[in-house]
C-alpha cells in the first residue's frame, strides 16, 4: 500500500500547499481537522482519486473523516475498491 | 418531540463550545443611521459610545445619503410600502424593471434580475444554469455565500488554489470532458481585499472554452475608472458571463442582490432560481432608494474617487507608521497582527480611544493570520481618518508592534 500512499501524499503536498509552504505532512497528519484541507477543496482530491483509478467513491464514504489522513484515505481505496 | 430539558442541555452544550471556541459572535448595538461617526453600544447594557466606523461596507458613503433617503420616501408614497408578493405572480413594479435596466447599463451586461440578496443570487443562480453534465471550478476563497450555491447545484464541483491561475489552468484541462466549464471567484475578495486576476481568467477562459462567473459584491460602484466594478479594471468589460452583486453594500446598503449577464443566463433564473421564485419580491423603497444611488453613480465618480484618496491616504499613513498591511489597492486594508487574542485587544484598543473596527482570527481567516479589517468610505473625511490614524499608532505603540517584522511580532505574541 506504500506506492498508494505515496501518490495521494505527493498529490495532496502538490494540491494544497502554496509555494514555499513547507509545512511538513507525512502519513498522519490530520488534513482536514488540522485545517490543511477544508471540506470545500477536499472535492478535488476525491475527483483525483477517481479520475486515477477509475472509480466513483460515493458521497457517503467520502466524509470529511475518512478523508482526514493518507492513511485514513488509502485505507478507504483498499477497503471499497481493493486498491493496493 | 418537545423541547425538552435533555435537548435544551444539548443545545446549551453546543453554545458553551462555541464560546470555549472564542468565536461566539455577539452583536453591537449602533443607535445611529449608517455613516462614519456612530453612537454605539458594546457590549450591550453599557453607555452609548461615539465612534469613528472603520467596518462598514459603506464604501460610496451612501447609505445615509440625504438624496437616496429622499428617493426612499417617494417610493414609499408612490409605491406602496410592500408587495406581499414574489416577483412572477405580483411582485413586480415599473421601478423594479426600472432598477435591473439600470443595473444592465452600468455593469455593461445583456439583461439583470434582482434577488432579496446577493446571498440569494449566488445560492439560485448555479442550479439555475448548471446541470450534471457540467463542472463549476471555484477560487477556495470565494464568498461562503457562492459555497452554498455550488452545494445546491448538481454540476461536478472543483476549484484552485486562490488567485493560482497555473493550478485553474491544470484544473481547466483535467476537465475538458464536460459539457460546460464555469469559473468561478470573487472579483474583491472581502478578507484579503485583493483583486481576482480578471484578465488572465478571461483568457483561460478563452483558450479552455469557460464561462466566466463574477462575484463583485466588494466592487461595484468603486473598482474600476468609473466604478463598474472589477470587470473594468482588468479592461474585461462585457466578458464576464455571469457578474452577482449586492446592493446591501455600497449601492446604498439597504438589500437586495443581482445576477447580472448574459440574457440566456438571465432568463434561467427568471425561470428557475428558487430564491427568485420562492421568496418575496424587494420593497419599493429600497428599490427606489436604490435607483437613485444607480443614477449618483452613473452620473459622477466623484465619490468613487474620494475613496480612492482615502484609501491611498490610509494605506500610506499605516504603512509609513509601521503597520504590516496586506498591500492592494481596495479599500479593505487588513492590518496584520497574526495572533489571535492580540487582534481582539488591539480591537479594543481602538475602541477606547473612539475607533471601531473588528479583529479576525481562525476560521475566518486561515491560523496564525489574525488581523483587524479596516474598510474605508468616501463618507470619511480627512479629520477622521487623520484620528483613526493617531488611534492605531497610539494602540500600536502600547503593543509595541511599530516597525516590526512579522517574525518579531509572532516572537513576541505567539502565532
Ligand atoms: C462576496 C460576497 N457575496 C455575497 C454577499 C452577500 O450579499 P447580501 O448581503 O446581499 O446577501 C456578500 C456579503 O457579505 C459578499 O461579501
Amino acid at each position: 500500500m506504500s506506492e498508494l500512499k505515496k501518490i495521494i501524499l505527493d498529490y495532496v503536498k502538490k494540491e494544497y500547499l502554496e509555494e514555499g509552504d513547507d509545512t511538513e505532512i507525512t502519513n498522519t497528519t490530520p488534513l482536514i481537522s488540522g485545517g490543511i484541507v477544508d471540506s470545500f477543496s477536499m472535492v478535488s482530491l476525491k475527483l483525483f482519486l477517481e479520475a486515477k483509478y477509475n472509480i466513483s467513491i460515493p458521497d457517503a464514504k467520502a466524509t470529511p473523516k475518512a478523508f482526514d489522513s493518507v492513511d485514513n484515505i488509502a485505507n478507504l481505496l483498499q477497503k471499497e475498491f481493493n486498491i493496493q | 418531540m418537545a423541547f425538552s430539558e435533555k435537548v435544551r442541555e444539548a443545545y446549551q452544550q453546543d453554545l458553551e463550545s462555541i464560546r470555549e471556541g472564542g468565536i461566539f459572535k455577539e452583536e453591537r448595538i449602533i443607535c445611529a443611521p449608517q455613516s462614519s461617526e456612530i453612537e454605539v453600544e458594546f457590549p450591550v447594557g453599557s453607555g452609548r459610545k461615539k465612534v469613528i466606523n472603520m467596518c462598514a461596507n459603506n464604501y460610496l458613503g451612501l447609505s445615509s445619503h440625504p438624496d437616496v433617503i429622499e428617493a426612499a420616501r417617494q417610493g414609499l408614497d408612490h409605491r406602496g410600502y410592500g408587495m406581499s408578493s414574489v416577483r412572477f405572480i405580483c411582485g413586480t413594479q415599473d421601478i423594479h424593471k426600472e432598477l435591473e435596466a439600470k443595473l444592465t447599463r452600468f455593469l455593461g451586461t445583456e439583461d439583470t434580475i434582482l434577488f432579496p440578496s446577493c446571498m440569494d443570487a449566488n445560492a439560485g443562480v448555479f442550479e439555475a444554469v448548471l446541470g450534471e453534465q457540467d463542472v463549476m471550478i471555484a477560487d477556495r476563497l470565494v464568498h461562503a455565500s457562492i459555497v452554498d450555491g455550488m452545494r445546491l447545484c448538481k454540476a461536478q464541483t472543483d476549484n484552485y488554489k486562490h488567485s493560482d491561475m497555473g493550478h485553474l489552468e491544470e484544473k481547466l484541462q483535467f476537465h475538458q470532458k464536460a459539457r460546460f466549464r464555469m469559473i468561478i471567484t470573487d472579483g474583491s475578495f472581502s478578507m484579503d481585499g485583493d483583486l481576482a486576476k480578471l484578465d488572465k481568467i478571461v483568457e483561460l477562459a478563452e483558450k479552455y472554452n469557460a464561462m466566466v462567473f463574477l462575484d463583485d459584491s466588494h466592487a461595484t460602484g468603486f473598482i474600476g475608472k468609473t466604478g463598474r466594478g472589477t470587470h473594468e479594471h482588468c479592461g474585461v468589460m462585457g466578458k464576464i458571463d455571469i457578474i452577482t452583486t449586492t446592493l446591501g453594500k455600497a449601492l446604498g446598503g439597504a438589500s437586495g442582490g443581482c445576477v447580472s449577464g448574459r440574457k440566456e443566463l438571465v432568463e434561467m433564473c427568471r425561470q428557475k432560481a428558487r430564491p427568485y421564485l420562492f421568496s418575496n419580491t424587494i420593497p419599493p423603497v429600497v428599490v427606489s432608494g436604490a435607483n437613485r444611488v444607480l443614477d449618483i453613480i452613473s452620473r459622477t465618480t466623484e465619490r468613487r474617487d474620494k475613496l480612492e484618496r482615502n484609501t491611498a491616504f490610509w494605506r500610506k499613513g499605516l504603512t509609513d507608521a509601521g503597520f504590516i498591511i496586506k498591500e492592494g489597492e481596495t479599500p479593505i486594508v487588513p492590518v496584520m497582527l497574526f495572533n489571535a487574542k492580540l487582534s481582539q485587544d488591539m480591537a479594543k484598543a481602538l475602541y477606547e480611544e473612539g475607533i471601531y473596527a473588528v479583529g479576525f482570527f481562525f476560521p475566518v481567516v486561515p491560523k496564525g493570520q489574525a488581523r483587524i479589517r479596516t474598510q474605508l468610505s468616501a463618507s470619511h473625511e480627512q479629520h477622521h481618518l487623520e484620528k483613526a490614524l493617531d488611534a492605531f499608532i497610539k494602540a500600536g505603540r502600547k503593543f509595541d508592534i511599530l516597525h516590526k517584522t512579522k517574525q518579531e511580532i509572532v516572537d513576541k505574541y505567539g502565532l
